[in-house]
C-alpha cells in the first residue's frame, strides 16, 4: 500500500505543544506535549478517564482545544493536508451496520477523496490486511465482535495515512482476534506508518509500542521506552509477590507495616536485593501469616503506574 | 408487588417527556382539531365563497343578489378582488374560469329574462334557470348555495312570489275579474313598498322553508370528466403525510450515526458538516420523490388517476414537495438528541400538520381560522399544488405560488438544520 500524500519531509508526523482541553470544571487534557517519529508506535497508557480519548480526538480535530497546538506533518490538525495524512480508528465501532465490509471501506475511501481503480485496490488491500477477504460481502452487523473491530481498523487506514491514531482497538475482543489485530498493527509499523496507540492493557503497550507515555488526570506523567520507564521508577529494584491465607485485614495491616501494597489480594514489596526475601518471609511466619506462594519478578509498566500514581491501571 | 411494578413504570413515564406528550397532549390536540372542524360552532362555521353574475340586472335579480349577500355563511363577490383598483364585474366566462382556477367553488349565473318570471312551482316552472357552476372536488358548497338560494327567494322576493301566485291562480282556476286583478295589483304595490323599506333598512326577516321555487341548472366546470373525483386529492393528501413520516425516519439515520461514532469518523475525513447534511438532504429528497412516483403509479394503475397526462406538473410538484419534506425531516433530526425523541416529536408534529394542513379531511370543511393556520403547513401547499395539477388541469406556470413556498420552506428548514447541526461538528 503506497500513500499518495507528500507530507513535509522534515516535519514530524505529530507534534503536540501544551495542549489543554476543559469540559466545564473538568480538565481532560492538561498541558500535554508530545512528538511522534515516522515508523514509531507511541503507546498512550492510562486508566479509564485519564484523557487518552480526548487527546486523540483533539489530534483528529473532533475536539477543539482550549489552548495549545497540534501539527501533523507540519500542518495544523484541522487542515485538509492533516486530515489526509491522518487515519483514525475510534474506540466505537464506527461503521455502517447495513453495508457490507467492501461497501463500508469503499464509502470511507470516497469520503477521503479516493475513487476508481485506486479505491478498488485500496479496498482489496485493506480486506487482505484485516483478514476479511472471505467476508467482503458480509454485512457489518452480521460480523463477529473481532471482525467488526478489524473492519473498524481497516476503515481508518484505507486512505493510506502516514499517521494512524488507534483508540483502544482491542476493547471487547477475544485473545485470538487480539493477536490478529496485533499482527495488523505490526504490518503497518513495518511499512513505516507512525502510530499512536491508546490502551489500558500494559501487555499490549509492552508488545506493540516503541515508546510509552503514561497519562493520568490529563497529564503525561512519564515517557520513554518500557525499559526506561521501569528503570527510572525502580532502578535495579525487584518486586516480591506473595499470597497469604487468613484474615484479609490482618494481612493488609502486616503488608502496610512492611512498606508493601495489596494488589488484587496479593502482597507486593519492592526490594533492593534478593536476600531481603528471607527476612520478609521469616517475619510473616513470626506474625502467624500462612504463606501460600511467593515469587520474585522485575517490575513492569503496571508497577510503574502504581508507583507513580498510587492507583492501578485498570481502576 | 403489582403496585411496585406499576410505580416503576410510572417513574419511567414521568422521565420520558416525549412519551408523556404523545400520551396526553396529542389526544387533546387532535380532539380539539376534530371538534373545531365537525363541532359546528356557529362563529367558526366555514363560509362558502360564491361568485354571482347578474346578467339580468332586473329588480328581482338585484333583490336576490342582495339577499344572498345578507347570508352570513356566504361570501358573495360580483367582481374579482384586486389591490390595483376596481376590476370589471364577472362575466359568465370569467366566473367559469375563476371556478376552474379554484378562486371559488361555486358561481351563479342569473340569466337575462330571469326577472320576468323568477319563480316557478312544480313541473311547469317556466322561468329562466339560474346556472350554477361548481367544482366537483367540493361536494358541500353547491348544496349550501342551492339551499340558501331558495331561502333567499322566499324571503327576498315576496312580491314576485305573490305576483307569480296570482298568475297561476289566473291560469289554473279560471281567470280573475278586473276588480280582483286591480285589488291584487294594489296589494302587490304595498308589498313592494314594504320590500323597498326593508332593503333601505338592510334588515332581513322570515325564515321560510321550502326549496325548488327558483330553477337551478347545475353544471360542473371542474372534475366533470374525472373518473374518480376524490382520488387525486387523496393520493396527494395521504402521500404528503407519509412522506413526512418517511423523511423524518430517514433523517434519523443521522442520530444513529452520531450515536455509533460513524458521524465523527465521517467528519474527520474530507467531508464537512454542510456537505454531509446536503448529501443526506439529496438522498431524502430523492427517496420522497420515489415514494410519490410509486404512489401515483399505483393510483394510475389501480384507480385510473391520469398520471401520464400530467407529468410536467407532477414532476415539479413532486420534487418541490419532496425537497420540503426532506428538509423538514433534517430539521427535526437536528433538534432531537435520540431516535426515541425524534419518533415522538415527529409523530406529534406530523399528525397535527396533517390534520390542519388537509391530509385528513379537506380544508374547505374547516373553520376559517384553521384554514389560515393550515397555510403554515407543508401539507396544505403540497395538496393545493397537486390539486391544481390533477384536478384543475392548470399549466405548470400556475404552480409558482406553491413551488415558491415549498422551496423557500425547504431552504429555511435546511439552514436551521445546518445551524443546529453545529453541535455535532466538534466539542
Amino acid at each position: 500500500m503506497k500513500t499518495e500524500l507528500s507530507p513535509t519531509a522534515t516535519a514530524a508526523p505529530l507534534a503536540i505543544d501544551a495542549l489543554v482541553k476543559r469540559f466545564a470544571q473538568v480538565t481532560a487534557v492538561d498541558g500535554v506535549s508530545l512528538a511522534v517519529r515516522s515508523g514509531e508506535c507511541l503507546g498512550l497508557l492510562g486508566p479509564n478517564g485519564a484523557g487518552k480519548s480526548t487527546l486523540i480526538r483533539s489530534i483528529v480535530g473532533r475536539v477543539v482545544p482550549d489552548s495549545g497546538r497540534v501539527m501533523v506533518f507540519g500542518h495544523p490538525s484541522d487542515s485538509t493536508s492533516a486530515r489526509l495524512a491522518l487515519g483514525w480508528v475510534p474506540q466505537e465501532l464506527a461503521v455502517y451496520p447495513r453495508l457490507s465490509c467492501r461497501e463500508n471501506l469503499a464509502a470511507f475511501g470516497r469520503y477521503h477523496g479516493s475513487g476508481g481503480q485506486q479505491l478498488a485496490k485500496a479496498v482489496d488491500w485493506c480486506l487482505e490486511w484485516a483478514a476479511l477477504k472471505d467476508r467482503a460481502g458480509e454485512l457489518a452487523k452480521n460480523l463477529s465482535g473481532g471482525m467488526k473491530r478489524r473492519l473498524n481498523m481497516a476503515a481508518g487506514i484505507l486512505h493510506s495515512p502516514k499517521l494512524v491514531l488507534m483508540d483502544e482497538p482491542t476493547v471487547g475482543v477475544d485473545p485470538q482476534s487480539r493477536n490478529r489485530i496485533f499482527e495488523m498493527i505490526e504490518a503497518l509499523k513495518a511499512e513505516g506508518t507512525a502510530i499512536i496507540y491508546t490502551t489500558h492493557y500494559m501487555e499490549e503497550a509492552e508488545r506493540l509500542c516503541d515508546r510509552i507515555a503514561i497519562i493520568d488526570h490529563g497529564r503525561i506523567i512519564a515517557e520513554g521506552t518500557a525499559e526506561e520507564l521501569v528503570r527510572n521508577a525502580f532502578a535495579s529494584r525487584s518486586q516480591v509477590v506473595a499470597h497469604f491465607d487468613g484474615d484479609p485485614d490482618r494481612i493488609a495491616q502486616w503488608v502496610e507495616g512492611h512498606n508493601g501494597r495489596m494488589v488484587d489480594a496479593t502482597a507486593q514489596f519492592t526490594i533492593e536485593r534478593s536476600t531481603e526475601i528471607a527476612g520478609l518471609l521469616d517475619d510473616a511466619a513470626k506474625s502467624g501469616l500462612a504463606l501460600v506462594d511467593v515469587s520474585l519478578r522485575r517490575p513492569n509498566l503496571e508497577s510503574v503506574f502504581l508507583h507513580l500514581t498510587g492507583r492501578e491501571l485498570r481502576e | 408487588m403489582i403496585w411496585n411494578i406499576a410505580r416503576t413504570a410510572l417513574i419511567a413515564l414521568r422521565r420520558d417527556r416525549a412519551a408523556l406528550a404523545l400520551s396526553f397532549v396529542l389526544p387533546v390536540v387532535f380532539f380539539s382539531i376534530f371538534a373545531a372542524v365537525f363541532g359546528g360552532q356557529r362563529d367558526t362555521t366555514p363560509k362558502v365563497s360564491l361568485i354571482v353574475v347578474d346578467q339580468d340586472q332586473s329588480r328581482a335579480s338585484q333583490e336576490l343578489l342582495r339577499a344572498l349577500k345578507r347570508e352570513s355563511s356566504l361570501v358573495v363577490s360580483t367582481r374579482p378582488e384586486s389591490k390595483k383598483g376596481t376590476m370589471p364585474d364577472y362575466t359568465a366566462a370569467t366566473a367559469e374560469a375563476a371556478v376552474k382556477a379554484g378562486d371559488a367553488p361555486v358561481a351563479l349565473i342569473i340569466p337575462k329574462g330571469f326577472g320576468q318570471n323568477p319563480i316557478g312551482f312544480g313541473p311547469d316552472n317556466g322561468g329562466s334557470s339560474i346556472e350554477l357552476l361548481n367544482d366537483e372536488s367540493d361536494t358541500i358548497a353547491p348544496q349550501i348555495v342551492v339551499g340558501l338560494l331558495q331561502k333567499a327567494a322566499m324571503t327576498a322576493m315576496p312580491a314576485e312570489m305573490a305576483e307569480q301566485g296570482m298568475k297561476y291562480t289566473d291560469k289554473y282556476i279560471g281567470g280573475l275579474t278586473p276588480d280582483q286583478r286591480k285589488t291584487m295589483a294594489d296589494n302587490l304595490a304595498s308589498l313592494r313598498k314594504i320590500e323597498n323599506d326593508r332593503t333601505l333598512n338592510g334588515s332581513s326577516n322570515g325564515d321560510s322553508n321550502g326549496a325548488g321555487i327558483i330553477a337551478v341548472k347545475t353544471r360542473a366546470v371542474v372534475g366533470q370528466d374525472k373518473q374518480n373525483p376524490t382520488l387525486s386529492f387523496e393520493a396527494a393528501a395521504i402521500g404528503v403525510m407519509f412522506l413526512l413520516f418517511t423523511a423524518s425516519g430517514s433523517a434519523g439515520a443521522l442520530l444513529d450515526e452520531a450515536e455509533s461514532g460513524t458521524l465523527d469518523r465521517v467528519l474527520s475525513s474530507r467531508v464537512t458538516m454542510t456537505t454531509l447534511l446536503a448529501g443526506k438532504l439529496t438522498f431524502n429528497t430523492l427517496l420522497a420523490f420515489a415514494q410519490l412516483v410509486v404512489m401515483f403509479l399505483w393510483a394510475w394503475a389501480a384507480f385510473k388517476v391520469d398520471l401520464f397526462g400530467h407529468i410536467p406538473g407532477f414532476v415539479v410538484m413532486g420534487l418541490c414537495t419532496a425537497f420540503a419534506v426532506a428538509a423538514f425531516g433534517m430539521m427535526l433530526a437536528s433538534i432531537c438528541h435520540t431516535r426515541a425523541q425524534l419518533g415522538a416529536v415527529s409523530t406529534l408534529l406530523i399528525l397535527v400538520m396533517s390534520a390542519v394542513g388537509g391530509s385528513m379531511f379537506p380544508r374547505f370543511l374547516m373553520p376559517e381560522a384553521m384554514q389560515k393556520a393550515g397555510l403554515f403547513t407543508i401539507n396544505a401547499w403540497a395538496i393545493d399544488g397537486f390539486t391544481k395539477v390533477f384536478w384543475r388541469d392548470l399549466p405548470v406556470w400556475q404552480l409558482w405560488q406553491q413551488v415558491s413556498v415549498l422551496l423557500a420552506t425547504g431552504v429555511v428548514l435546511f439552514v436551521v438544520a445546518r445551524r443546529i447541526g453545529r453541535r455535532w461538528e466538534s466539542a
